[in-house]
Formats: C-alpha cells, sequence, structure tokens
C-alpha cells in the first residue's frame, strides 16, 4: 500500500475551487507543455463529461490554459490566464464533447501546435486529489501519471532501444522505478515510458538520442 | 507505526508523546527526512492558511459561479458590533471559515484540508482561537501534525473524499480534525483528542454532497461554518471530560461504510439532495446559459 504522507492530506497548496478540476486539468496540461518543449502557438481543449459540464465554474479553462503556459497549481495568476494567454499570443479554444465509453468522466484531449510548428495531441484523465494519468500521446495508448520523474521516449519499434536506454540510465546512476513501452503494431511507431526514483538530468536527454531508431525524448522531473 | 486511533493511542503513551510528535515521527521514519525539515514545511502550510483567512477578510471576492461572494464580511460585521448570537471565538470561526471557501471559489490560493471543499475549517477555526490564545507558529505548526494523524486514519480506514462517502466525509473529517488539534492545543491528552474527532464525525453523519450546478460553492460553504461550530462544540465536550460513547476507529469504520451505502446521486455528482431542488436545478441552468 502507498503510504501517505502528512502533506497529503494537509495539502496540496493550491488555487481553488476543486483538486479534480482546477489542480488535476492544470497538471495535464503542464504534462503537455513538458513533451511540447517549446511555446505553444494554438491549442484546442476537447473536454469529456463533467469537464465539459462545470468547466467555467471551476475553472478548468484557466487551470488549463495556465497548465499550458507552465505555471504551477499554486500560481495566484491562474485566475487571469485568459488575460495572460492573449499577451502571449497564445490562441485557444475550448470544445464541450460527449464523453466516449471507457472514458474517465474528467477527461480532457489537448491538441497543440508549438512555436516551431511542432504538433502535439495528447488527452488525461483527472482521478481525484489533484492527481491524474495521461492515456493518449499522439494517438498511442499509453499510462503514467507524471507523479514521479518520467522519461518518455518516441522510438521506432527495434531491438536493442531498451537496453540502450536502460545502460544509459544505469551509468548515470538512475534507478528504475517502472518500465512500459507502448506501441502502434509491431515495427512501427512507440514509446518506452519509465518512471524513476532519483530526477532526471538534461543531459540524459542527448545522450539517449543518439541511437538512431529514438526520435524524440521527453523529461518530466 | 499506527494504522488507527488505538494503535496511535499505544504509541503516543508507549513513548509519552502527544499526538503531534507520534505524526511527525511517522513522517521522518517513513520519507527519510527530519522533524526540522516537516516542521518548516509545515509552518509554509499554516503561513498559507493565514493569508488564506486574510485574503478573505481584506479582498473582494467573486467566485467563479457567482453562487457565493461576501459571506465572510457580513458575518464579520455582526461580530464586530458585538451583535453575534455565537459569541466571539464561535463568530470569527465560522466567518474565517467560510471566508476561505470563498477564496478557494475565487480561485485564490488554499491548502487543501484534507481537500479544497472542506478548505475552510481548520483555518479558520485555529485562527479564531489563536487570536484569542495567542499560539505560537510552532504551537500551530504542530497542532497541524496532530490533524493529519486524524486525517491520515480517516483516508486510510474510510475516506476524505465527497465522491466516494459524501459530505460527511469531507467537512466532517476536516472538523474531526480540527477538533483533535484544538483538544492538543488546549493540553489535552491524545485520547481527548480522539474523543473529540470522534464526536465530530458522529454529528454529521450520513451528510450527503449535493453540490448546486456541480460546484464547490454551496452549500459547501455554509457547512464549511458549521463544520467550525462542531469542531468547536466537539472539542468542548471532550475537553469538560464526555467521552464519545463509540470510539473512534467504530466511528470512522461507521462513516465510510454510511458513505458507501450513499446512492450515487449523493456523492457529488449533483444528481440528488439540494442540488436536484428545482431552484437548484435552476441555478445550474442559468450557469449553463452562460458558458
Amino acid at each position: 500500500m502507498k503510504r501517505i504522507s502528512a502533506f497529503q492530506v494537509m495539502g496540496p497548496v493550491m488555487i481553488g475551487p476543486s483538486s479534480s478540476h482546477t489542480a488535476g486539468a492544470l497538471r495535464i496540461a503542464q504534462i503537455a507543455a513538458h513533451i511540447l518543449k517549446e511555446p505553444a502557438d494554438e491549442v484546442i481543449f476537447y473536454l469529456y463529461g463533467s469537464f465539459a459540464e462545470t468547466y467555467q465554474g471551476h475553472g478548468t479553462d484557466r487551470a488549463l490554459l495556465a497548465g499550458m503556459m507552465g505555471y504551477p497549481t499554486d500560481h495566484p495568476d491562474i485566475r487571469n490566464a485568459y488575460d495572460i494567454a492573449r499577451e502571449q499570443q497564445l490562441k485557444y479554444q475550448f470544445i464541450p464533447a460527449t464523453l466516449k465509453e471507457g472514458m474517465h468522466p474528467n477527461t480532457v484531449s489537448i491538441e497543440v501546435v508549438g512555436s516551431s510548428g511542432k504538433k502535439l495531441s495528447l488527452t488525461g484523465a483527472s482521478i481525484g486529489g489533484g492527481e491524474v494519468i495521461v492515456n493518449v500521446i499522439n494517438g498511442i495508448d499509453v499510462a503514467f501519471t507524471g507523479e514521479y520523474p518520467t522519461l518518455i521516449v518516441q522510438q521506432q519499434d527495434r531491438p536493442g532501444v531498451a537496453a540502450h536506454i536502460t545502460s544509459i540510465l544505469a551509468s548515470a546512476g538512475v534507478n528504475i522505478g517502472t518500465i512500459r513501452m507502448y506501441r502502434e503494431s509491431r515495427s512501427n511507431r512507440a514509446f518506452t515510458i519509465l518512471e524513476t526514483d532519483e530526477k532526471l538530468s538534461s543531459d540524459l536527454v542527448d545522450r539517449i538520442l543518439e541511437n538512431k531508431n529514438i526520435y524524440d525524448v521527453f523529461m518530466i522531473n | 507505526m499506527f494504522g488507527n486511533g488505538q494503535e496511535l493511542l499505544a504509541f503516543c503513551q508507549k513513548e509519552n508523546i502527544s499526538i503531534s510528535d507520534a505524526m511527525i515521527r511517522r513522517e521522518c521514519d517513513l520519507f527519510e527526512t527530519t522533524a526540522d525539515e516537516v516542521q518548516q514545511c509545515m509552518l509554509r502550510q499554516w503561513q498559507v492558511m493565514e493569508s488564506s483567512v486574510e485574503d478573505a477578510l481584506s479582498k473582494n471576492l467573486t467566485s467563479m459561479g457567482g453562487l457565493i461572494g461576501g459571506e465572510a464580511k457580513k458575518l464579520m460585521k455582526r461580530q464586530k458590533e458585538g451583535t453575534s448570537v455565537c459569541g466571539d471565538i464561535t463568530a470569527k470561526a465560522v466567518a474565517y471559515s467560510m471566508g476561505v471557501l470563498e477564496v478557494n471559489a475565487s480561485m485564490g490560493v488554499i491548502v487543501a484540508a484534507p481537500t479544497a471543499g472542506s478548505s475552510g475549517i481548520l483555518p479558520g477555526t485555529l485562527k479564531a482561537l489563536q487570536e484569542k490564545y495567542h499560539w505560537n507558529d510552532s504551537q500551530m505548526t504542530d497542532a497541524l501534525f496532530c490533524a493529519s494523524a486524524i486525517g491520515l486514519i480517516i483516508s486510510e480506514k474510510a475516506t476524505v473524499a465527497g465522491a466516494e462517502g459524501g459530505c460527511q466525509a469531507e467537512t466532517g473529517s476536516a472538523a474531526a480534525m480540527t477538533a483533535a488539534a484544538i483538544c492538543e492545543l488546549m493540553g489535552a491528552t491524545p485520547e481527548i483528542s480522539l474523543h473529540a474527532a470522534a464526536i465530530c464525525l458522529k454529528n454529521v453523519m450520513g451528510q450527503v454532497c449535493d453540490p448546486i450546478a456541480g460546484l464547490v460553492e454551496a452549500p459547501c460553504q455554509k457547512r464549511n461554518g458549521i463544520g467550525a461550530a462542531n469542531a468547536l462544540i466537539s472539542a468542548e465536550m471532550a475537553l469538560a471530560g464526555i467521552p464519545s460513547l463509540i470510539p473512534f476507529d467504530e466511528v470512522v469504520e461507521a462513516m465510510g461504510h454510511v458513505g458507501r451505502s450513499l446512492p450515487e446521486s449523493l456523492r457529488e455528482t449533483a444528481l440528488g439532495g439540494v442540488a436536484a431542488t428545482p431552484t437548484g436545478c435552476a441555478y445550474k441552468d442559468k450557469l449553463r446559459q452562460k458558458i
């Protein structure tokens, strides 16, 4: 059983009004921003279930925008996210959509275009208490929470890629908590997602990228 | 170290320590940290709590849904004029607690204690009492550790989530945590803190979660006010030597059981209770039109 800390009971420090509809929503957008690795130019948020029903009253829209712009969950300016987005010339759109079968009732799909034209789509759910789970990245089903330092490797599904990643982490003294591979179909696009005990340093990304079957590496610390 | 109230009491008695000390030791043991470090972190939580009370009384707050705003000031006006029917401490505790919910609903910074929807009770009640008894920061920090121990046991043995156990699990737990902390601050034994927490939970057993339009505004805010009064009165009973006839652990278990027996319509879905009344539905429709 996961041991609960005093600060999970007496916390988190957050902006209101709802840990699932505000703080959780912000964290999903924050993960998308981390993966995009560049400022967002244009973003569409598709809101499902309770997010679609109550997003204005819970400030879910402002929280999503703030997360996209890199704000933490306890920042007092989240309330003003619309004004800040306009200042940063971030184009945004919120589209309430119908909940699909098997979807968590607090789900958002984010489609974002970065300043270099790079595109990312990500779907995540806010599962309570500010905790989230990312379900889909660029059409590939995944499952991670962003609660631990996480390394997301976008790759071609070929032999030796996992060995390459783990040997680099081992040489850096990083202990792997979980490792999972998600793939479209055999010998096609895939993601390897690793959760680690230690924080990840950015030089690891360059070293991992040296393998020709790896396209991109994202880190969430 | 301890997983329920009985074990917590046994640990405190064996080591001759308070509930807050027991919680600090548990935190150090489980998360490989020092007492100094966790006390610093908890002080930060208390400081955020204090600012949330200040914000409630000084700023003009408009909630995102527009269902609440200005209630704390209205209550403080009566307290200041000396016309409160509650007495100074209760009047302030209720006003502060409801004020923090205004801060929360207007996207201000709060400490979830244990949740955002019940975030007013602990800071509101403890701040009101601190103004009378002049406790220092370190005493307030200890009080939050004592409250965390109660919240931790409720989380592990039942739930503090409205979606799982109704409002009794959210504002009921917040009040129970507060009542235990008040007893420790007043110098009472760990046993008395547990009686106070048990009395609190019993007072609201079965309370449903029925937020109007699905928002953390009403009746949440008023139930934070009532939660503050519940904490104060339950602590008063326990401090007077009146025990809870049912032990804390059994009350927690009963609360969890009652929570699971509640139909889904009464667990945060806004499909039952006052949320489903004609007026509750009219508020929801009005808010939808804004979208």
